[in-house]
Formats: structure tokens, C-alpha cells, sequence
């Protein structure tokens, strides 16, 4: 390790993982993380690491205060002996005991007698508000409790970090939206750096501060969940987010950027990047029509309609263009188009619109 | 005049026998077998299969043939049979030699199941322990031992069972010496082979009895959903 720093938690991960080499390297300032990417790219893996259930080739792991592993120095706490929260998918509470004796596992410090364990349970099951569920057994209880009980189990031992494995992924789409809401005002209650995995979008919107993504092993992009989602750097953060992401080769031409994407098509930015990009268009910043317009906007494609997918008021249009482009357009607009499937239509979208973000060297 | 059979001294002899010997041999099956079929169950590491294959050897292999490498090894002039004999201990025809012939021949019928059971805990749970602040140690008595109980005790059972009824192995390695080492299996063909069927009769319907006792309670527990 450096000189201490003002990190809550660093991470550095080189570990040799079947066909793929996972290799990261992240600093989580308090606040919660989200580890996003395809599956199998090495996310829980890193969970993993953290925690000490996985044992790593070449890495160093350390909070403000300890080193949990650092291989070079020798060091390599045990699991047990780390402080690191883990939250599962379905919980991953004991089937054989009750709420109350799940929540006593792991206590920290060690309680002294039967009755200030009792009450330390008592105080912990009152504060995650499943006080009436002390004797019942996990599989009586429903996913949402369930996740509480996780939780409160994990803050039982004192932890310094908190890791969530697809946390609420387990549950039903009305109960997450509910876990969601309560789940991060306990994180942030409890202030520890966490690190979330996920796959569904909604949950790291409302969850997450920071988002880094992984792919293939390596971390391909980290920053505030804002930036990462607004300006995607690679076609599988852009999928994440629901963004049109387009990779190709861009190069100055007089005040404008073109970018020459693999099949052909030329895009038109205001952006300056030249070299190797990726051009992000936001689904909101395409504009749909049946006839070629006579607009300013200088970017066009033109397909038939694959997919109308109702959000709310907004309609996500996938437009069978060559690439494919999806727009976002309010369900008035379509009306007024009387957009159908395969429907001939112009994909338009301004020079402004089209964010060019470099490709080599990630952010 | 079939309840009298049993209370012949042969027959309260090898009851006796029996009973003590397949306890005893059930007692370090689950000692020695429980460890094993942890790692067994829940750990990948090379040369497992061959340990597996090992393990599983006596279920397949003819008891009489299990006896005869006992002997080979532990026997009077067997490979480590010759040294124990210069310390001054005998293993062949004592009830040493018959727990040891239950349990070479009995153990893989625990450690299946005992194993199949470790293995079908959820991983998370082993991990989530641990995270929780226990030791390999605690997470072992509190998480695994008691998630596979039904495995461990269905495994018990049925390998009890397979201890009380062994013949071939004890009777190459231990002999059938009353009141000693002639458990019931032995004395039934022991007095079948002296013409005296109504003894046979009466000790084989006491095994059949007990056999299906302990089969009705595999049945029970591994029916039986805890929680």
C-alpha cells in the first residue's frame, strides 16, 4: 500500500479465472458502488475477493484502517476476520434457525452473556422493523423481510464494508421497488462503502452514487452513476443504460467530426475526437418521421419499425436502420405517426447530438 | 416353540455380539466417514474422483474379497499384521477384527450419503458464515452439520444396517467364534450348516424384522421437511 489516503476502500484484483483474467483496480469513497457488466465478466468474482472466499493470485485489499490482503506482504485475513458484509440474491439466511438466532450469528463484539445478546437482537430487529418476525423461520417470511433480516444480520457484526450480490433481484417487481427504497436509506444510514452487483438498471439507478463497469475482466469505466449512464464508454454500458452506442472511426471535416462506423454509415458530430470512438446518441435526441426531413438535422437513418415498447408516457421505438437506432418519442407522437410495426420511418438526430467518447485508453 | 429359537445361548450370544459390534463399527463409520464425506462433498481439488472411486470400492467389491485383503493386511502374517504382532496385538478373529470388517465394508454407504447431503447445501450459506465472523470450524458444527443432518442420518442408518448383516469379510477376517465374533449372520448359517433350521429360521425373521425397522426410518427422515 502507499502512503494512507483518504479511501475508504481500495481495491486491486490481477486473478487468473478460467478463460478470462480479471484485473481491477477501484477505490470506493463511502457512498455505494455499483459493479455492472455482462455476465461472467468477473463481478462477483471481485465480491468474492473482497470477502476472502475467493482466493486471488496477486492482490491487495485494504479500508482506511486495516489491509485485508495484500499478497505481496503476506498478508491474508480470513474471512471471518475481515468485517465485510455480504448481502446475497435470496438473502442466504440459515434454513435451520429462526430470524432471531440468524441475527445472533455473527454478532460483534462478541455479546457476554444470554441476556445482552438478547437485547442487542432485540434493539437490531426493532431497528430493521421485523420485531414480529423474532421466532419465525426464513422460509415463512416473505423475500422482502427476508432481505432485512440479511441486512440486519450483517450489521450485527460491526462491518466496515458492506458487498450486495444482486440484492433484490430475488424479488417481485412491486416488492423491489419498496426493498429498493428502504434499502438505500438504511445505506446511507450506515455510511459504509459498499459495492453493489447487479443487472437490472432500475436497481443501480436507485441505489447507486458511483458506477464502474466491468467487462471481460477489466474495468472499461468508473465515475458518478450520472456521467457513466449519460456517457457511456462501451456498447454494453450504453445497453445498460438504454443509450445508442455506435463504435467507428472519427475524423475532422471542416467544423464537424464524421464517424465512419464498421458497416459504412457516416454520423455527424459537433464533437472534437478524432481516431478510434464510440458515438452516444440518447434515445430522446432522435426524432421520428415518415417523410425525409427538411430539418437542420444532419444525422438520418431509415428502417422499419421493430419493436414499441410503452415506458410510462415515453414510447422506445427500435428502428430496423442500418445500425439499428432506438428513439424514445412521447405515445402522442405516435399516435400522430401512426406508428405500427414495420412501418417504413426517418431516424433524425442534430450534429450535437451525436457524443463522441474515445475508445482506446478508457476514461 | 419360534420364540424359544431365540433364546438359545447361540442366539443371545451373537445377538449380543451383534448389537455391540455394528454400535461400536457405526460410531467410527460416522467419525471418521463425516469428515470425509465433507470434503468430499464440498471441496474440488485433484485426485478427488480417485479418493471417491476408493471410497466407493467396498460397495461393489464381494465382501469375501474385502475379507481376504483384510487378512492380507492385518493378519497374522499380513503386511502390517507382522508388525502389530511384534507389539503384541492380534487383530484376527476378535471383535476388533469384526468392527473392522463392518466398518471397511459398511463406510461407503454413509459417506454417499453423507456427501450427497454436504454437497447439496447452498454455497452462500458456507460463504455467508463465515463472513459472519465464524471459523471454518463453527461454520462447519453450526451451518453444515446440521443443514445435512438428514443425510447424515439416513447414511447412518442404512450403513448400520449394512453392518449388522455383513458375513462374508468377518467371517474370512474374524471368524465365528461364539460369543466373540460370531455375530447373527454367522450363527444363522453356522446353525443352518448344523441341520438345526428352526434356530436359522427364528434369527433370520429377527434380521428381517430389523432390517426393515431401519429401512421404515430412512423412509421417515428423509420424508420429514423441517422447516
Amino acid at each position: 500500500m502507499d502512503a494512507p489516503t483518504d479511501k475508504k476502500l481500495s481495491v486491486k484484483v490481477r486473478h487468473r479465472l478460467g478463460r478470462i483474467e480479471l484485473s481491477a483496480d477501484f477505490e470506493v469513497n463511502g457512498g455505494i458502488t455499483a459493479l455492472i457488466g455482462p455476465s461472467g465478466a468477473g463481478k462477483t468474482s471481485v465480491l468474492h475477493t473482497i470477502a476472502g472466499l475467493l482466493i486471488s493470485d496477486s492482490d491487495s485489499i485494504a479500508t482506511e484502517s486495516r489491509v485485508l490482503l495484500d499478497t505481496e506482504r503476506s498478508i491474508n485475513l480470513q474471512p471471518e476476520e475481515r468485517r465485510v458484509g455480504m448481502l446475497f440474491q435470496d438473502g442466504a439466511l440459515f434454513p435451520h434457525m429462526s430470524v432471531a438466532r440468524n441475527v445472533a450469528y455473527g454478532l460483534h463484539p462478541r455479546p457476554r452473556s444470554h441476556r445482552e445478546r438478547d437485547a442487542r437482537v432485540a434493539d437490531l430487529l426493532k431497528r430493521f422493523r421485523i420485531e414480529g418476525l423474532a421466532s419465525a423461520k426464513p422460509s415463512r417470511i416473505s423475500g422482502g423481510e427476508r432481505q432485512r433480516v440479511a441486512l440486519a444480520r450483517a450489521v450485527a457484526t460491526s462491518p466496515e464494508i458492506l458487498l450486495l450480490d444482486e440484492p433484490l433481484s430475488a424479488l417481485d417487481s412491486v416488492t423491489k421497488g419498496h426493498v429498493s427504497a428502504e434499502l438505500s436509506q438504511w445505506l446511507e444510514e450506515l455510511g459504509l462503502p459498499s459495492i453493489l452487483v447487479s443487472h437490472d438498471f432500475a436497481d443501480v439507478v436507485g441505489l447507486a452514487d458511483h458506477v464502474a463497469i466491468i467487462e471481460d475482466g477489466h474495468l472499461v469505466q468508473t465515475g458518478s452513476k450520472n456521467d457513466v449512464l449519460r456517457r457511456p464508454a462501451s456498447a454494453f454500458a450504453a445497453a445498460f443504460a438504454g443509450i445508442n452506442f455506435f463504435p467507428g472511426t472519427a475524423e475532422a471535416r471542416g467544423h464537424h467530426t464524421e464517424v465512419r462506423s464498421p458497416d459504412g454509415v457516416v454520423m455527424v458530430s459537433t464533437d472534437t475526437l478524432t481516431g478510434s470512438v464510440g458515438a452516444v446518441i440518447h434515445p430522446w435526441d432522435v426524432s421520428l418521421s415518415l417523410h425525409k426531413p427538411e430539418s437542420s438535422a444532419m444525422n438520418l437513418l431509415h428502417g422499419p419499425v421493430l419493436q414499441l415498447s410503452e415506458v410510462g408516457s415515453i414510447v422506445r421505438v427500435t428502428v430496423g436502420s442500418t445500425p439499428p437506432i432506438v428513439a424514445e418519442i412521447t405515445a402522442e407522437s405516435v399516435e400522430r405517426l401512426s406508428l405500427a410495426l414495420n412501418r417504413m420511418v426517418y431516424a433524425s438526430w442534430k450534429a450535437a447530438a451525436t457524443r463522441l467518447v474515445a475508445q482506446d485508453g478508457m476514461v | 416353540m419360534f420364540w424359544a429359537q431365540l433364546h438359545s445361548r447361540v442366539a443371545i450370544d451373537a445377538l449380543k455380539v451383534s448389537m455391540h459390534t455394528s454400535v461400536v463399527s457405526l460410531a467410527c463409520i460416522v467419525v471418521f466417514g463425516t469428515p470425509v464425506a465433507y470434503l468430499l462433498g464440498t471441496k474440488r481439488f485433484p485426485g478427488r474422483s480417485a479418493i471417491v472411486t476408493l471410497f466407493e470400492l467396498p460397495l461393489v467389491l464381494p465382501p469375501a474379497v474385502a475379507g481376504i485383503a483384510l487378512f492380507a493386511a492385518f493378519g497374522r502374517f499380513g503386511i502390517l499384521g507382522a508388525q502389530l504382532r511384534t507389539v503384541g496385538i492380534e487383530l484376527p478373529f476378535t471383535w476388533v477384527a469384526v468392527i473392522m470388517a463392518q466398518s471397511f465394508v459398511a463406510l461407503p454407504f454413509f459417506v454417499r450419503q453423507a456427501s450427497a447431503g454436504f454437497a447439496s447445501i447452498d454455497a452462500h450459506l458456507m460463504g455467508v458464515s463465515r463472513t459472519l465472523g465464524a471459523g471454518s470450524a463453527r461454520t462447519f458444527f453450526r451451518v453444515a452439520i446440521p443443514l445435512a443432518r438428514q443425510s447424515l442420518s439416513a447414511g447412518a442408518a442404512l450403513s448400520w444396517a449394512r453392518a449388522l448383516g455383513e458375513f462374508g469379510a468377518t467371517a474370512l477376517f474374524a471368524g465365528s467364534l461364539q460369543g466373540t465374533t460370531q455375530t447373527l449372520p454367522l450363527a444363522i448359517y453356522d446353525q443352518f450348516s448344523a441341520a438345526d433350521l428352526d434356530a436359522a429360521l427364528a434369527m433370520s425373521a429377527l434380521m428381517v424384522a430389523f432390517s426393515a425397522g431401519i429401512l421404515a426410518a430412512v423412509k421417515v427422515i428423509t420424508r420429514s421437511s423441517s422447516w
